[in-house]
């Protein structure tokens, strides 16, 4: 979660910082008895009874599990650019560009957050080019009128980024012509990467269904997939909507899914009945 | 923000950070960085625990750009571990409490 300003989620008319947003919610969800740790889960198996999901040094059993996983930056997938990460590579314009005053900046992409970066990195750098594989742009005809009317942006058509260039710092890219095939250099010192996100589901491969792009499916309009007992929502089954309240709400219907597949389990294994609930005058 | 990092500057940065005998872990942060919100809690946590063995401060960029720019900073948050006044290691971006206590077991 890499989201400063969250505009749009309703109920905070001024907006609202996504860290305190998902501290607020963190806060809530405590209130009512929630347990959070955090760590990073590093196996799971959730065709077993109970569902097993190891942390490196732990194991938790549990009769259902919500993936909620999200999605990540998706990189460009060269080793320089891991290498020169945070030293002229960025995937996050509002962080880093900063950094890069009066200086020749590269935004990789073609879809809106490649075209909103682009245009949030003209307050700081001297140019501003956006490659692109193709000749014309994913984003929508409002950000991309944006762009285009700005002196500083200009667009680099066709072209695919196939080296990161710097020994210490980024100096510059090495692109390859999608059409002619030519490879050619483009100068910089600022590299952000707006190439869309990826699903996070490499703990899920082989387990629950998922969809050619790598999303997990699951039987609309609920949360349920493939595995009984296992439910997904957010980022990691939506590449439609991708918003904050969208995913929350998602995980609302997560968590009452998993609550009745408890119960229902409970009333099959015949345990003791739950309460009678008590009649609530209104 | 009380706690338990504290800040350091420019000018304090020789004293509190080049000459400590213990590791120091500086955070270059700024107000507008919404990761580095995210990460300072984590930071507040593992120096309340492991404050003996590594001590954690912050650095403002925007309020102290010579140290962020003598050090090459060109993402935020930055998580530099000196020993003896040099660079041991240098952890880019936010992450979860316990991918960065892997990360600064070396020290912890």
């Amino acid at each position: 979660m890499t989201t400063t300003e969250v505009e749009n989620f309703p109920g905070f008319p001024e907006g609202i910082q996504g860290p305190e947003l998902m501290d607020g919610m963190r806060r809530q969800a405590e209130r009512f008895g929630a347990e959070l740790i955090a760590d990073d889960v590093t196996a799971v198996d959730l065709r077993a009874d109970p569902k097993i999901i190891t942390v490196e040094d732990r194991t938790y059993l549990a009769h259902t599990v919500i993936i909620a996983t999200g999605s990540a930056y998706r990189k460009l997938g060269l080793e320089d650019e891991d290498r020169l990460l945070g030293r002229g590579v960025s995937a996050c314009a509002t962080c880093d560009g900063f950094f890069f005053r009066d200086q020749d900046i590269l935004v990789v992409g073609g879809g809106d957050s490649a075209l909103e970066e682009a245009t949030f990195l003209t307050r700081f750098g001297r140019s501003i080019t956006v490659i692109h594989r193709r000749n014309r742009l994913r984003a929508s005809a409002i950000m991309q009128q944006r762009a285009i009317a700005n002196d500083k942006i200009r667009f680099r058509w066709n072209a695919e980024v196939v080296a990161v260039l710097g020994a210490d710092r980024v100096t510059g890219v090495q692109v390859r012509d999608t059409v002619t095939g030519e490879i050619d250099e483009i100068d910089a010192s600022g590299l952000f990467v707006a190439i869309g996100h990826e699903p996070r589901t490499e703990l899920v491969r082989g387990q629950l269904d998922l969809d050619a792009a790598g999303y997990v499916v699951v039987e609309h309009p609920s949360t349920r997939t493939n595995l009984p007992g296992v439910f997904a929502c957010g980022d990691v089954v939506d590449h439609i909507y991708r918003q904050a309240i969208t995913a929350a709400g998602t995980g609302c219907a997560a968590a009452l899914d998993a609550e009745r597949h408890l119960a229902a389990r409970e009333d099959e294994a015949g345990q003791t009945p739950r309460a009678p609930a008590e009649a609530v005058a209104s | 923000m009380a706690g338990v990092t504290q800040p350091v500057t420019d000018n304090t940065f020789t004293e509190e950070v080049l000459k400590s005998k213990v590791p120091v872990l500086v955070d270059f942060w700024a107000e507008w960085c919404g990761p580095c919100k995210m990460v300072a809690p984590v930071l507040e946590e593992i120096a309340a625990e492991h404050g003996d063995k590594l001590r954690i401060v912050k650095l403002n960029i925007d309020e102290n750009p010579q140290t962020a720019r003598q050090y090459q900073i060109l993402s935020i948050p930055t998580m530099a571990v000196f020993v003896n006044g040099e660079v041991d290691k240098s952890i880019v971006g936010a992450k979860p409490k316990a991918a960065l206590l892997r990360d600064l077991s070396a020290y912890i």
